[in-house]
């Protein structure tokens, strides 16, 4: 054990990227890959046996969205959506579902805090900056394409 | 033969954006929050941009499942309450084609945490 601790930042950070250990990006990539497609094509399937009810297209998407974010909802609460996450990575991050899951760990996780400010207040804690950035570059360039289509 | 070319379309489409997420959390170190949080504001940019649509109706919901589908939706709700209410539209489209997305994480969410317990990690 180095009981050195006189070191310089970047000493520490090249000691650091030393000792972590690399990770095997090309399997992370395939894996991502793999899961991430998959669980779009489980979408696509809910949204064409949805169609197949007679519901219109806009109509099935919305249903597939709620229907994914709950089926991310249920992993989650029975603890088996980390486990995918843990080789999956981006590819159980980015669909719909990992949104989902973003949503409900950390209300699970601050359960003990209680229900209003355990709960409730971190519910959005990663979903929160995301319905800030998306919301907010949605009404700017709402507003620009309103000022070309209508002002111009 | 058309069906599995749809899927094969979904899958590859899909994969492909959860790949680019994969790379930019290995090569950048950017946390899965960040990469969310970016992802959902560049649907919204490539879809204001006219290049997101096109890759809707190749790869379908390979290109709507991934959270830059939640931005394409916010904005396309935007365009089509522009169109149908003029300047209120604006602030009232992106929230209204995306509500029941957000209230199902709401509501799910809720009820999920309330019947689970902390795991110890």
């Amino acid at each position: 054990m180095n009981t050195n601790l006189n070191i310089s930042n970047s000493e520490y950070d090249n000691l650091i990227s030393q000792k972590a250990q690399k990770s095997p990006i090309l399997k992370n990539i395939l894996l991502a890959f793999l899961v991430g497609g998959l669980i779009c094509v489980l979408g696509q399937f809910i949204n064409n046996k949805l169609m197949g009810f007679g519901i219109d297209k806009e109509s099935a998407s919305a249903f597939t969205s709620i229907i994914l974010i709950f089926i991310g909802a249920f992993l989650t609460s029975v603890n088996l959506y980390s486990r995918i996450g843990k080789f999956a990575g981006a590819g159980s991050t980015i669909p719909i579902t990992g949104f989902s899951n973003s949503v409900v760990a950390p209300a699970i996780e601050f359960k003990s805090e209680g229900y209003v400010l355990g709960i409730g207040a971190n519910m959005f804690k990663i979903a929160g900056p995301v319905l800030v950035y998306g919301i907010t570059s949605t009404v700017i360039l709402g507003f620009v394409y309103y000022l070309f289509h209508f002002v111009f | 033969m058309d069906i599995i070319l749809t899927y094969g379309k979904v899958f590859l489409t899909g994969g492909l954006i959860c790949t680019i997420g994969q790379v930019l959390i290995d090569k950048t170190k950017l946390s899965p929050a960040r990469i969310l949080t970016l992802f959902v504001t560049l649907g919204v940019i490539f879809t204001f941009l006219g290049i997101y649509e096109p890759i809707v109706e190749f790869g379908k919901c390979g290109a709507t499942v991934p959270i830059s589908g939640f931005g394409y939706s916010l904005f396309k709700g935007t365009v089509k309450a522009i169109n149908e209410k003029g300047i209120l539209g604006i602030f009232t489209g992106g929230v209204t084609a995306t509500a029941g997305g957000i209230a199902a994480a709401v509501v799910f969410g809720f009820l999920a945490s309330l019947f689970s317990k902390p795991t110890i990690k």
